[in-house]
């Protein structure tokens, strides 16, 4: 889907409700186009029902979401928008590869976008071993190594970097970098707030409320804090500065 | 729809299984083993085992296939991986007949194993085509396979998902015709029992087994069964949403 303008996601007025309450307050916002942009805030705050509903795999109550300028969960944008779920979603069974080239198989990719995937998620020592029997990190790795195989122009990725050590962790951020060079728009969605300095943007979830969106730099200077963990707070509770 | 996605999804249920050959070895011999003991509960009644051996043959396949599947399907669920392939430019049925193929090819071996041991090993004696048995013995594993997929849909668990196996298939037995003639049950329980498919089964191979081949018969038979498991296969797809709550 290439010539679109403007930001890859927007959604207007999206609510979502579950079980009789609402998680997504009627959240705006914008992301853009070949940049990545980090989504965080607390654990439960709603960061993974906002990615689903970008995604199109969650029912929304109202409100519109538009992916690559169509509405989200379009059956044109399966081939342009990946998803890798927080829990590793590969089959235990198989391989590393094995897992992959049926992967590939669906998104119609060859054998050369299978190995530049592993090697994207630095699996290759590991590609013949089953899955199952991988550490959570390298799961992990193989359910995003999935994700990467077809290209995909909006990568959605709900806490990449869990578990992951540090050197992984810096060798994924360079990955990410590397694809939203090429033009890829990334999403990725962190409880971990020192994540966010890696970030071209950033969204600051609270409580199914969107609570601040800027550059890193712009939001440090709007709250005056040190950190983004500094800024989400003094966003979250003006006055604690003052308290301090 | 598209052959290749279909083709691969077969390809890769096959492979899962074959890492897991307890299974493989379960599916296969647990049949041979049940129509062995039949054959030994009626062994001074050679006749009676002739009469309900060839039937049971297509039967006994049928319920490991329905358990299998809905097990395969519900583990497909729950790993989170059927919510990534909906994701994917992947159509329903490409990933509900990839599972049939792959079932129906294990059924194939099955059905044709269980047969093979019954008739070449236990003396049952076919009075029909042998090759008829071991269609309708695949027919039914499908079938099975397919009620199966299905059935999976309305199971959040393991322990829900085994237990459609005697709510679903143990009323079809006991009113197949097997335990007792149709004609002989009280109307309703008769009508009902045209209703269900294990009754198509029974009736196709219980004729095999005397040597009655009603061509009409058998084709209404075989076409119910692939109705059946053609409208499961479909409402399966039906039931599995790419967006959920």
């Amino acid at each position: 889907m290439s010539g679109i303008t403007g930001p890859a996601v927007r959604t207007d007025r999206l609510r979502v409700e579950r079980g009789g309450s609402t998680v997504l307050h009627d959240l705006d916002l914008a992301v853009p186009s070949g940049a990545i942009t980090g989504l965080l805030g607390p654990s439960g705050c709603g960061k993974t029902t906002l990615l689903r509903a970008i995604v199109g795999v969650q029912v929304v109550a109202a409100g519109t979401v538009t992916v690559l300028g169509r509405p989200a969960g379009s059956p044109e944008l399966r081939r342009h928008v990946a998803y890798v779920t927080q829990a590793p979603s590969v089959y235990g069974d198989l391989t590393v590869l094995e897992n992959l080239r049926y992967f590939a198989r669906i998104v119609d990719v060859g054998e050369e976008d299978v190995i530049r995937a592993v090697d994207q998620v630095g699996l290759a020592d590991a590609a013949g071993r089953l899955a199952g029997r991988l550490s959570g990190g390298q799961r992990a790795r193989v359910s995003l190594a999935s994700a990467l195989l077809g290209r995909p122009d909006l990568l959605v990725l709900d806490e990449p970097t869990v578990g992951l050590d540090p050197v992984l962790r810096q060798e994924l951020w360079t990955t990410f970098h590397e694809l939203a060079d090429g033009g890829t728009t990334l999403l990725v969605s962190s409880h971990v707030m020192d994540e966010a300095a890696r970030c071209d943007g950033l969204l600051l979830m609270r409580d199914g409320r969107l609570l601040a969106a800027g550059t890193p730099p712009e939001l440090l200077g709007r709250t005056g804090a040190d950190d983004i963990e500094g800024a989400f707070l003094s966003l979250v509770t003006p006055r604690r500065e003052v308290l301090s | 729809m598209s052959a290749r996605i279909t083709l691969a999804t077969a390809a890769r249920v096959l492979r899962q299984l074959r890492r897991d050959p307890r299974t493989l070895a379960l599916l296969l011999l647990v049949p041979i083993l049940l129509v062995t003991l039949l054959d030994w509960v009626f062994a001074g009644r050679p006749e009676v085992f002739d009469r309900i051996g060839v039937p049971l043959v297509g039967i006994f396949p049928l319920v490991s296939m329905f358990l299998v599947s809905s097990i395969a399907m519900l583990r497909e669920r729950t790993s989170g991986t059927l919510e990534r392939l909906l994701t994917l430019p992947l159509a329903k049925l490409d990933l509900l007949l990839g599972y049939g193929l792959a079932f129906a090819l294990v059924a194939v071996v099955q059905a044709s194993l269980v047969t093979g041991v019954a008739v070449g090993l236990l003396g049952l004696d076919v009075g029909g085509s042998l090759l008829l048995v071991v269609l309708f013995a695949v027919g039914n594993a499908v079938l099975g396979m397919s009620l199966g997929l299905f059935a999976s849909a309305f199971a959040a668990s393991e322990f829900q998902a085994v237990q459609f196996m005697p709510a679903l298939l143990l009323p079809q037995i006991l009113l197949c015709g097997l335990i007792a003639p149709r004609d002989a049950m009280a109307r309703g329980l008769e009508l009902l029992s045209a209703a269900l498919p294990m009754t198509y089964a029974f009736d196709a191979l219980s004729r095999l087994s005397v040597g009655d081949e009603d061509a009409g018969r058998l084709l209404l038979d075989g076409g119910v069964l692939v109705g059946v498991t053609l409208a499961a296969l479909g409402l399966g797809a039906a039931t599995l949403r790419r967006r959920t709550a």
